[in-house]
């Protein structure tokens, strides 16, 4: 007869034969069964977190940065209540996330048991499939499903539910099997599909690319293709938030990253173009802008492994469903084989969009009016970005102005090195987040850039990084304002800063020494390099609080419901054109 | 130029909006109805009728009869959200008057009235396979099939004879000729 395992047991053994090496949890009642195997499995290494938030946000970064799915051990109620903002983050931006959440007996279920509730009713519109087991037999075939499930196709968050008792009931275990399930098959297009677009782009004199998280989540080996596609072929690509790092940040061919605080030129050659290929890209609201008006001229070629991506906002004239991966690969062996000639002759026919491209360029759209006596945070994360280049940084992010500064001055030339809740817009993502990536990654330099808002969101996770010596650094641009409100409040609102402003925010040098980590204070422009320094070369958890400027304003950008090409453009441009009055009328 | 104070895109025109009927095939398991009817709600699509029970007890499937309207756009993304569900198998989608599918929905109505209203309510819907289920000297139970719209238009013609009481099934679909769907 075979050997029978608990529930709790089988859980480690599927997480073991998945591979998995790190899981981040918190312990509780209903879990409680699953916490006492713990000790039992040496490979794997539990992170204990100080909020539910803060585990399913570090199992982003892990995720985000390895390309493995993070894991997340959470107990009943309040423990699975707490990880739904972390899931509804990961589901937004196509994370592999596999959430393990304790129940209440199932005898108790629906009775409004101590710490019960309906996780996988919660946990249904957030999650890309969640199982409540109410069965022990089903437990190991659910387990391996839901790696399955996470990890294949458009990645994302999946819920395994196990009551107590069963994580106590026995039964037989077996691995996962080794056939092919229809979750499996990804690609869906065909040579012709390819041919098309390679018609499409010989034709075109005015191409971009336009490149997304798609190309990261379908691995490293999709970037390299990138660039080998895009150096082939001459032409200009731009990439969304989530898609940096997919292409080198520092390249010429690269215009930027376009949307509502894009480049102008990214923007101006979306809107002008007459052939755009979207490469795993998905056409977000903070990417397009007005439908109506977006990229009026062009023909539109899209390559996305979710079928339900095609057409959802815009139409477009070709779809490829299928892998990243796949799809470049294809097209660069076609294009090898069949038009070599044309390769020369498409970099000459293109020349003139590559001058209009380079007249846009010349708006230095991303310049800002600097000062010797406070800190531009503009600046601040371009001296990070110039202290750091050298070595392997990781950068994690919040959500507002500071998010947008990082992503338009650092520059990324790797993928998976840079972590941000794009599709949610999660404040307090980014400590957690770097929490993850530095437990993947322990030798790396891994940088939270955030603003001092957000960052009191999630703040209690530094007690996380400062138990486990995870070296990760808090770049905190601190103004003293929720950043992004006020700006909004200020082009929108008449300047009726209605609470966005921080009365009483914490002395954050004693706050991480109050942690038991290391606070650097930053307030002049002439000290912030040797002070970034100082933060680089700490081999501990460091709260750096940089006192920025409390007034500026994050530029370009698309005023709402208005197409790529009125952009509004930072001060400088304004008063050299004085359009700051007509400009406003434009917001 | 008026100013727009959002920080989202104006809605843009929207296209026709057509009725269309929905099949979805689905392994008959807890809260899967609830998958499907979450997406509908969940993203803003519109639930007309809704029929669903297990038709295949070996394989464990059920087949969900969803009638529902909405922009080309909009049906383009019903079928395709349903498909990424994990527990459907398949997704078929009729529009109104496709003449290759037929419709019906059946509907059980009771009528309180005097046997001279009772024998005109008979007589009213003797077009769609009315069958007397239950009859008392007050009161009786008809079952009828049709298409939607007649149950409507029958619910209407019968209210003034009596009709207290109306049940309704929500349309079921099934392709002409010997073609099977899935």
């Amino acid at each position: 007869m075979p050997k029978l395992y608990s529930g709790a047991e089988i859980v480690f053994k599927c997480l073991e034969d998945q591979k998995v090496e790190h899981i981040f949890g918190y312990p509780g009642g209903a879990v409680l069964p699953i916490y006492d195997e713990l000790k039992n499995h040496p490979s794997i290494k539990h992170i204990l977190v100080r909020h539910e938030q803060g585990a399913g946000h570090a199992a982003e970064g892990y995720a985000r940065s390895t390309g493995k799915p993070g894991v997340v051990l959470v107990t009943s109620g309040p423990g699975a209540t707490n990880v739904v903002t972390a899931l509804t983050d990961a589901y937004m931006d196509s994370v592999p996330l596999v959430c393990i959440s304790g129940q209440v007996p199932t005898h108790l279920i629906g009775t409004d048991a101590f710490q019960e509730c309906d996780t996988t009713g919660i946990t249904r519109p957030c999650t890309k499939h969640n199982w409540l087991v109410k069965n022990i037999n089903d437990l190991p075939r659910i387990m391996h499903e839901a790696f399955e499930v996470a990890t294949t196709g458009r990645p994302g968050p999946v819920l395994v539910d196990i009551p107590k008792d069963i994580q106590f009931a026995k039964t037989k275990y077996f691995k996962p099997s080794k056939k092919k399930s229809n979750l499996k098959i990804k690609n869906r297009f065909k040579q012709k599909d390819i041919d098309q677009l390679i018609d499409l782009m010989s034709k075109a004199k005015k191409p971009i690319f336009y490149t997304g998280g798609g190309v990261i989540n379908s691995g490293p080996k999709a970037s390299e293709l990138l660039r080998e596609l895009v150096s082939l072929t001459g032409f200009p690509i731009t990439s969304t938030l989530q898609g940096l790092g997919a292409y080198p940040g520092d390249d010429n061919q690269f215009l930027g990253m376009l949307g509502m605080h894009g480049t102008y030129e990214a923007n101006n050659a979306m809107h002008d173009c007459d052939l755009l290929i979207n490469i795993g890209a998905r056409f977000d609201d903070r990417i397009t802008g007005k439908i109506d008006e977006f990229s009026p001229k062009s023909k539109k070629v899209h390559i996305d492994i979710d079928p339900s991506s095609i057409n959802k906002i815009v139409k477009v004239d070709l779809s490829i469903v299928g892998d990243v991966v796949d799809v470049i690969s294809s097209t660069t062996k076609t294009l090898k084989k069949k038009n070599l000639n044309l390769v020369k002759s498409n970099k000459q026919k293109i020349s003139n969009w590559w001058q209009q491209i380079q007249k846009w360029r010349k708006k230095q759209s991303l310049s800002y009016i600097g000062s010797d006596k406070i800190i531009k945070p503009q600046y601040a994360v371009e001296r990070l970005y110039e202290l750091t280049k050298k070595q392997d940084t990781f950068i994690t992010t919040e959500v507002g102005q500071h998010q947008m500064w990082a992503a338009q001055h650092y520059k990324f030339n790797k993928p998976n090195r840079w972590m941000t809740s794009g599709g949610l817009g999660t404040m307090g993502y980014g400590l957690p987040a770097a929490i993850g990536v530095q437990v993947a990654h322990p030798k790396k330099l891994v940088v939270d850039i955030a603003g001092e808002a957000s960052i009191l969101m999630n703040m209690q996770e530094i007690s996380t990084a400062v138990q486990y010596n995870l070296p990760i650094k808090v770049f905190i641009l601190n103004n003293q304002y929720m950043g992004m409100v006020r700006q909004w409040q200020e082009l929108l609102h008449e300047k009726n800063y209605s609470e966005s402003y921080s009365k009483a925010l914490p002395d954050f040098v004693k706050l991480a020494e109050a942690y038991g980590c290391v606070g650097i204070c930053a307030k002049e422009p002439n000290e912030l390099d040797e002070k970034i320094e100082e933060m680089i070369n700490t081999d501990r958890p460091v709260i750096f609080d940089c006192h920025v400027d409390q007034d500026e304003n994050c530029f370009p950008m698309i005023p709402s419901g208005k197409p790529h090409n009125q952009m509004l453009l930072g001060p400088n441009d304004q008063e050299a054109n004085k359009i700051s009055g007509k400009g406003k009328a434009l917001v | 130029m008026t100013k727009s104070k959002s920080a989202y895109s104006t809605p843009t025109k929207s296209g026709k909006i057509d009725t269309h009927i929905i099949v979805v095939w689905v392994d008959n398991e807890a809260s899967v109805l609830s998958r499907v009817v979450g997406l509908f709600s969940g993203r803003g699509y519109n639930i007309e009728s809704l029929a669903v029970a297990e038709v295949d007890h070996k394989k464990n499937l059920s087949r969900i009869t969803i009638v529902t309207t909405g922009t080309p756009q909009v049906i383009e993304q019903i079928v395709l959200q349903l498909k990424k569900l994990v527990p459907v198998h398949n997704v078929a989608n009729f529009k109104r008057d496709d003449k290759n599918v037929i419709f019906r929905e059946m509907a059980l109505l009771k009528i309180v009235a005097n046997p001279i209203k009772i024998k005109k309510a008979l007589n009213t819907c003797k077009n769609f396979n009315p069958v007397v289920l239950d009859q008392t000297k007050k009161s009786v139970v008809i079952q009828i099939t049709a298409l939607r719209r007649e149950i409507d238009n029958m619910i209407k013609n019968l209210k003034p004879l009596g009709l207290v009481s109306a049940s309704r099934t929500g349309a079921v679909a099934m392709t002409r000729g010997a073609e099977i769907l899935n």
